[in-house]
């Protein structure tokens, strides 16, 4: 364990708009917090609520959304079903306990690389301030590098649709 | 549909799985320490073997995975180098000539999104294991997939009628194809109809530019549609639907011959409408043709100036002029044409920066403050005072100052260059200097004459006689006897001085057009910081945009001057050419399908997809997705209720597989 807490932080990009605002992050140099593993997804609406859930279940400290601005979703309204489930699945976390800065939703354009830069470093500080989410054990490396994965808690696989 | 349960099982059989850690150089490996990783990757469970190369999209790189492919049976392979917006498509191909299903491949980002934006080496190097883990266990479960292949309409649309759009449909139509040449305007020919000169040959831009227009006109493959919008764009590569809105004319197309004598005719005696052309430095009628050489050389009426449309009670001697021909019609209504294209190559233009912007150099409050382009008319022989330099107040300037960078290199306006306005500025004061024999004094911060021939004309404009001073001029400001006082520091000799002139030109520079946000949106592309459009990639896609088939050309892409914009130009047609040419293009297999047994008919996902792909089939109960129409965002994926819509290359068990590897160590 580090002597400072590092969260990790999973962060969902959509292929259109967050991910090319991070590769342009990238070509421009601008330097952030490394706490983020970003997956890619081709638009924020396809990222399902168990998606989030199964990321806290497996140890993430935060959980960042990702997506194109509203009126700019290159599947026309992708984000806006993303925004729908979000409002939901985040009043769902305030009830289990989760804090409201371990999940964050954020329209950030293919030229905003230094978007990414600010978000990725607020959330970081912020989810670094409450401390690690201690929802499961988090899973043990073994010998042989395979990982005993827990299954998420049953309720937390529940579902959540727009 | 197997393919969900194929997916659900496939974590039981383990491929063998080769891992690739591109040094890039040293943009990678300065930062990450590709040997820990490249030996970590290798512990992996089903890595078979990992290796390090200094450049794994090179040939030597590519070719080390198809021999690893014969020499070890890999089933999966996995390359962390850069973007997968750069070179994805360069690794499937090699992944399908080692033999294995293109889509057996994931690559993972350690360059854009970990060695270049990450200050400390062991944090990078600790991400790129990560990645590399959730990489690992995500190609695992990859499914043999097969590209959409699509066919591509021959029929191409640029959009916009400047230099930039009349080249790329010139192009196009000379090899044979048939383009719509949509332009907002009456007449083509974009800001370049309005120059006098173009540097650094100082050849007439008419003389260029006119040629080309003629051949517009005349070219059978070409169908101009000018005062026309595109106000709809549907589809997807090879397949788009585009809806144009034609504003009238009030004039009969096929029927008027341009001969003019509608408006020596009309009831107007005097010209008393601001003329657009002309920037406003002179009057026309509201029945009118922008310029004698437009194309389509025919009139039009503006009805916001026409005493018929304002109060119906015209003689409308335009019409008896007309006789007949009967080219004029009153009753002439906005048409919609739709019209099917396979390509589109959009050539917006820019807007020139607004001068009032930037109050102390008092552009709109003192007569004799111009924009470069107003002086580009005024110099001009077919211009308003037919090339003589007078200014608003009647007189000829005899000392011209020339504000550089306005609205360019300023953090209150523009941040960037617009890259033309040093040349053109030394060329306006050439201009000057010959028609006037004027004093010219240029205020620049640097110049910039990076371009073939641009440094020998400054210094063939510096030996003429003009003078250069070097620093960002504060005020602009009324002296004695209407003469305008330019103050600024030359940082040359750190003195403050005041030059008296009696004319200013301030440099304008570029910007994107006010509407390209609404344009960038129908056409569903992105914008760069600044606002002009976004290529795909700088260097290795620089006029094709994030929506295929959709091509960029000209300074709707970023400031450029006339060579550029026309070698863009015909870069984007030749990419829509070979794009045509193939006769069809491979779209991404990332569609939704629905597993029909785990359906339960419950509707949710049918008005969620925003290309109604998705039916309801009354007689099974169930949704179905055409896959057709799918353009794989996976809204309904997530939205699905049951858990019976799966999406190629992103499924639920993939995703989750990523999941885990990122958070193994968490």
């Amino acid at each position: 364990m580090p002597e400072t807490f590092e969260p990790t932080i999973v962060a969902f990009f959509c292929n259109w708009c967050t991910y090319i605002a991070a590769d342009l992050a990238g070509t421009s140099r601008t330097k952030y917090a490394p706490n983020t593993r970003v997956i890619r997804v081709m638009c924020s609406g396809r990222v399902d609520p168990q998606f989030v859930l199964g990321a806290f279940a497996r140890g993430a400290d935060g959980v960042l959304i990702g997506g194109c601005h509203p009126g700019d979703c290159h599947y026309q309204q992708g984000n806006y079903n993303a925004l729908r489930r979000f409002e939901l699945l985040r009043r769902m976390l305030r009830d289990m306990g989760i804090e409201e800065e371990r999940v964050r939703l954020e329209w950030i354009s293919a030229a905003e690389g230094h978007k990414v830069q600010a978000v990725c470093n607020e959330m970081t500080e912020q989810v670094r301030a409450l401390g690690p989410l201690r929802l499961v054990t988090p899973p043990r490396v073994e010998a042989d590098g395979d990982v005993g994965t827990p299954e998420p808690a049953a309720e937390l696989a529940g579902r959540v649709t727009s | 549909m197997g393919n969900r349960e194929e997916a659900m099982n496939g974590s039981e059989i383990r491929p063998r799985i080769g891992v690739y850690i591109c040094h890039c150089g040293t943009n990678i490996a300065g930062n990450v320490d590709v040997t820990a990783v490249t030996g970590y990757a290798a512990t992996l469970p089903g890595v078979t073997l990992a290796r390090d190369y200094k450049y794994m999209c090179s040939d030597p790189g590519q070719e080390t995975i198809r021999q690893d492919v014969r020499e070890h049976g890999l089933e999966r392979i996995v390359v962390a180098a850069c973007s997968p917006s750069l070179h994805e498509p360069t690794f499937r191909r090699a992944v399908k000539a080692a033999g294995l299903n293109p889509f057996f491949f994931q690559m993972v980002n350690i360059r854009e999104q970990d060695s270049w934006v990450h200050e400390d080496p062991a944090a990078a190097t600790r991400k790129a294991m990560d990645m590399i883990r959730a990489a690992v266990r995500r190609v695992s479960l990859h499914r043999p997939l097969e590209p959409r292949s699509v066919p591509i309409k021959a029929d191409a649309l640029v959009v916009g009628g400047g230099i930039a759009g009349i080249h790329a449909a010139l192009t196009l139509a000379n090899a044979g194809k048939h383009v719509y040449l949509v332009e907002r305007e009456p007449t083509i020919g974009g800001h370049m109809a309005q120059f006098d000169k173009t540097f650094p040959t100082l050849d007439c831009a008419s003389c260029i530019l006119t040629p080309k227009m003629s051949s517009v006109r005349a070219q059978p493959n070409i169908t101009l549609w000018t005062l026309s919008e595109v106000a709809g764009v549907e589809g997807y590569v090879g397949n788009f639907k585009v809806t144009v809105k034609r504003r009238p004319r009030y004039v009969r197309e096929d029927l008027c011959v341009g001969c003019l004598e509608c408006i020596e005719g009309c009831i107007f005696q005097q010209a008393k409408v601001v003329d657009e052309f002309n920037l406003g430095l002179s009057k026309r009628k509201p029945i009118y043709i922008p310029f004698p050489q437009a194309v389509p050389q025919l009139v039009l009426i503006d009805p916001d100036s026409c005493i018929e449309f304002k109060t119906g009670k015209c003689k409308k001697t335009c019409i008896e002029v007309c006789g007949d021909r009967n080219a004029i019609d009153f009753e002439q209504q906005e048409k919609i044409e739709t019209i099917e294209v396979g390509t589109i190559v959009l050539a917006t233009g820019f807007q020139v920066f607004d001068a009032k912007r930037i109050p102390y150099y008092g552009y709109g409050l003192y007569p004799n403050v111009y924009t470069g382009l107003e002086v580009e008319r005024l110099v001009n022989a077919s211009g308003p005072t037919g090339g003589d330099l007078v200014m608003r107040d009647g007189r000829r300037p005899k000392r011209v100052g020339i504000i550089h960078c306005v609205g360019s290199r300023d953090e209150n306006t523009n941040v960037y260059c617009s890259r033309v306005c040093c040349m053109y500025s030394l060329k306006l004061a050439h201009l000057i200097q010959e028609r006037t024999s004027a004093e010219v004094y240029n205020f620049y911060i640097d110049m910039r004459t990076a371009g073939k021939g641009f440094e020998e004309f400054y210094e063939r404009v510096a030996e003429e006689g003009t003078h250069f001073i070097r620093g960002r001029v504060a005020d602009v400001y009324p002296g004695d006897d209407g003469e305008l006082l330019v103050q600024v520091e030359n940082t040359l000799l750190a003195q403050v001085v005041k030059i008296p002139v009696d004319m200013v030109v301030l440099a304008t520079g570029l910007e994107p057009r006010a509407d390209a946000s609404e344009v960038r949106r129908l056409f569903n592309i992105s914008c760069s910081t600044e606002g002009f459009f976004l290529e795909r990639h700088p260097k290795l896609a620089p006029v094709s945009t994030f929506t295929d088939g959709v091509f960029l050309a000209g300074a709707c892409q970023g400031p450029k001057d006339i060579p550029d914009t026309v070698a863009q130009a015909g870069a984007a047609a030749a990419e829509a050419l070979a794009l045509i040419d193939r006769g069809s293009v491979e779209l991404e297999p990332n569609t939704a399908y629905v597993d029909e047994e785990w359906c339960s008919g419950c509707k949710t996902c049918v008005p969620l997809c925003p290309y109604r792909a998705i039916a309801f089939v009354e007689e099974k109960k169930k949704a179905e997705i055409n896959e057709a129409l799918c353009k794989g965002c996976g809204i309904c994926v997530a939205a699905c209720p049951s858990g019976s819509i799966g999406q190629n290359l992103f499924e639920d068990v993939q995703i989750f597989e990523e999941l885990e590897g990122v958070l193994a160590l968490a």
